[in-house]
């Protein structure tokens, strides 16, 4: 590939692809941009007009706004917390030679083939309806009261199903990995007399450093925009406290018909998004280095 | 101390048995190679030992005690492993001082431990580095000094230098060597390479299909080879075997003889005729691959430069006195 027509060839042949994708994502975001700019009413069509960057000022400094980005750095950050530290046990469990280890481990992997829509109905109505669902079942045996969870606590249940969705990636990228661990590594440890926990803290967890990095960034970028599960189950309520910056964009677009806030929404989400890959790069990047 | 006494020690995975039953008594302080063919069970009897397998019938005595149900890390003993397993995030001297640091060592009586390994093995300048940054023979060293830091009964070393290249092969033979010497600490080693098994050994076990063939000093295998296999096996070029006539003449089913112990004559009448079919010359050694007709293709060395070629018919003579006998189980006639 080092000749001067090779690198022509190869670029030349690139070039259609490469454009095709440039344009699939600049139109949109001109477009967004653009919209971003108007008073732009669906109840009112055909009065746009050019306000410059006032729907940036009443999107950032809506109440709904601070609420919302609250919601999303919770929830992000509890699914993350919650999938790892449960997806390092389950690896570790999936890891040992058991009988039917395979069956196990599809078993695993089911929830990650589950829509999110159909997910999020299915702990809505069979397990956590406060009436009919599993849950109340098993609290009332016990003689308890069952938890209304969508009211009582909406944001723990939507992290609980959205936890539940990626649990198997995690547990599956660091089942991976340890299973690419040197078994000699470990039986080095055995003879240096390292207890089982001393050989996980030792010898597992710094080599998983990698992997929950991968899990970290990779969930990160689908967890900022988690929605069907809020608006299959909550609606973004009671009130705000299950509204993420997604969820408010769509309301913004499609509740209160104004494009125009919801496209300077659209744009603050992407510049929140960088911010947070910012700090990720920074904080757990390092790791990715060889 | 570290005196490594096995007794009918028995390995099965499953149907298979691996190790059919090993005695041996290994002296404290002794340099001992386990060397055989892969898949000979070296490895299965060396992991055996450091207590990585369990046995399935017979006892290992470490300085008379049994170990056989003690974990890998109460034997004693360290290893260093084929792919040298280094800690891969710890520097060398995390790497070196990780079994002290599981110990329960304070933090000032590792660093000075580590340190007196790292200088025995020339590592001083390399001990803040991660293992990715290091020489396979570095890295090899590293291991090595993850083994000596811990002062164990004995070293186990299985197939270490098989990773590095042929020049750093003979120059760490040689180091491990005299460490082991200077440290007075038993040692076994498992290799398949022959030349590593004479060369470094006190005493040699040679395994063939999990059993031991034969067990002694590595001149005593090269002089007398209890059976056909250890005679194959120690020495090269290999022995000549020869059956039929010339080996019914000495009473024997079949008969050995080393190159080295043929001599090469021009125009002889009497020993095996032959022709040339390659000849070596490596400048001090010829080595001569002779076709001698019934008897097959013999094998001869010269010490030395010989000037003979390829086609040019030659007369070999064995050495009356270094002729080996085996019966018709390949067993070693003495007499």
């Amino acid at each position: 590939m080092a000749t001067r027509q090779t690198q022509f060839l190869a670029r030349s042949l690139l070039t259609p692809a490469v454009g095709l994708l440039f344009i699939w994502m600049i139109v949109p975001l001109a477009l967004t941009i653009y919209f971003s700019t108007l008073r732009y009413s669906l109840l009112d069509p055909g009065s746009e007009e050019f306000v410059g960057l006032d729907n940036f000022r009443y999107f950032l400094t809506d109440p709904a706004f601070l609420a919302s980005l609250q919601n999303t750095l919770v929830l992000v950050g509890s699914v993350l917390a919650l999938t790892i530290l449960l997806g390092i046990p389950l690896a570790l469990l999936l890891d040992q030679p058991v009988i039917g280890r395979n069956i196990v481990r599809l078993m695993v992997i089911a929830p990650f083939f589950v829509m999110p829509t159909v997910s999020a109905l299915v702990w809505k109505n069979l397990l956590m309806h406060p009436v009919s669902g599993l849950f109340a079942w098993l609290a009332s045996l016990v003689g308890l009261t069952p938890i209304d969870w969508f009211n009582d606590v909406p944001l723990f249940s939507v992290i609980l199903i959205v936890a539940w969705q990626w649990l198997p990636f995690a547990t599956l990228i660091l089942l991976t990995a340890l299973q690419s661990l040197d078994e000699e590594q470990k039986e080095a440890a055995e003879m240096d007399g390292a207890s089982a926990v001393s050989t996980f803290i030792y010898i597992t967890l710094p080599h998983l450093a990698r992997p929950i990095t991968v899990v970290i960034l990779i969930e990160t970028i689908f967890l900022l925009t988690v929605f069907a599960e809020i608006f299959v189950t909550t609606g973004g309520g009671p009130g705000l406290q299950t509204t993420n910056i997604a969820f408010l964009i769509y309301s913004q677009a499609l509740i209160q018909f104004d494009v125009g806030s919801a496209s300077a929404g659209g744009l603050v989400a992407v510049v929140i998004a960088n911010i947070v890959a910012f700090f990720l790069v920074r904080i757990v990047g390092r790791n990715l280095e060889a | 101390m570290g005196r490594i006494t096995l007794q009918g020690v028995q390995k099965s995975f499953g149907p298979v048995h691996i190790i059919k039953g090993a005695d041996l008594d290994i002296a404290d302080g002794s340099f001992v190679v386990f060397v055989g063919p892969s898949g000979c069970g070296k490895t299965t009897l060396l992991r055996l030992i450091a207590g990585l397998e369990d046995v399935s019938g017979g006892s290992i005595l470490i300085d008379g005690k049994n170990v056989v149900d003690t974990p890998p890390a109460k034997r004693g003993l360290s290893m260093v492993f084929q792919s040298y397993a280094l800690y891969p995030h710890m520097s060398v001297r995390g790497n070196i001082g990780f079994g002290l640091k599981m110990a329960g060592l304070a933090r000032d009586e590792i660093n000075r431990k580590v340190e007196a390994a790292a200088a025995t093995l020339n590592l001083t300048p390399y001990l803040d580095r991660k293992p990715r940054e290091l020489s396979g023979g570095q890295r090899q060293r590293v291991a090595i000094g993850r083994a000596i830091v811990r002062e164990p009964k004995a070293f186990l070393f299985d197939e270490p230098l098989s990773n590095l290249d042929a020049a750093l092969r003979v120059q760490m033979r040689i180091e491990v060597t005299r460490l082991q010497k200077q440290l007075g600490t038993t040692a076994i080693y498992v290799t398949h390479d022959q030349v590593e098994a004479m060369t470094m050994a006190d005493k040699i076990v040679v395994l063939n299909g999990g059993k031991i063939e034969q067990y002694g000093s590595p001149l005593e295998l090269y002089e007398k080879p209890a059976n056909l296999f250890v005679a194959g096996f120690i020495g090269s070029p290999k022995m000549n075997f020869v059956t039929g006539d010339p080996a019914l003449q000495k009473g024997a089913a079949t008969i050995g003889v080393r190159p080295e112990h043929l001599k090469i004559e021009r125009d002889g009448a009497g020993g095996w005729p032959g022709t040339i079919a390659v000849a070596e010359h490596l400048g001090s050694d010829t080595f001569l691959y002779v076709d001698a007709g019934p008897l097959g293709m013999l094998t001869a060395r010269y010490i030395g430069e010989l000037s003979l070629s390829a086609g040019d018919r030659v007369s070999l003579v064995p050495d009356p006195a270094r002729i080996h006998r085996f019966d018709n189980g390949g067993n070693a006639i003495r007499s």
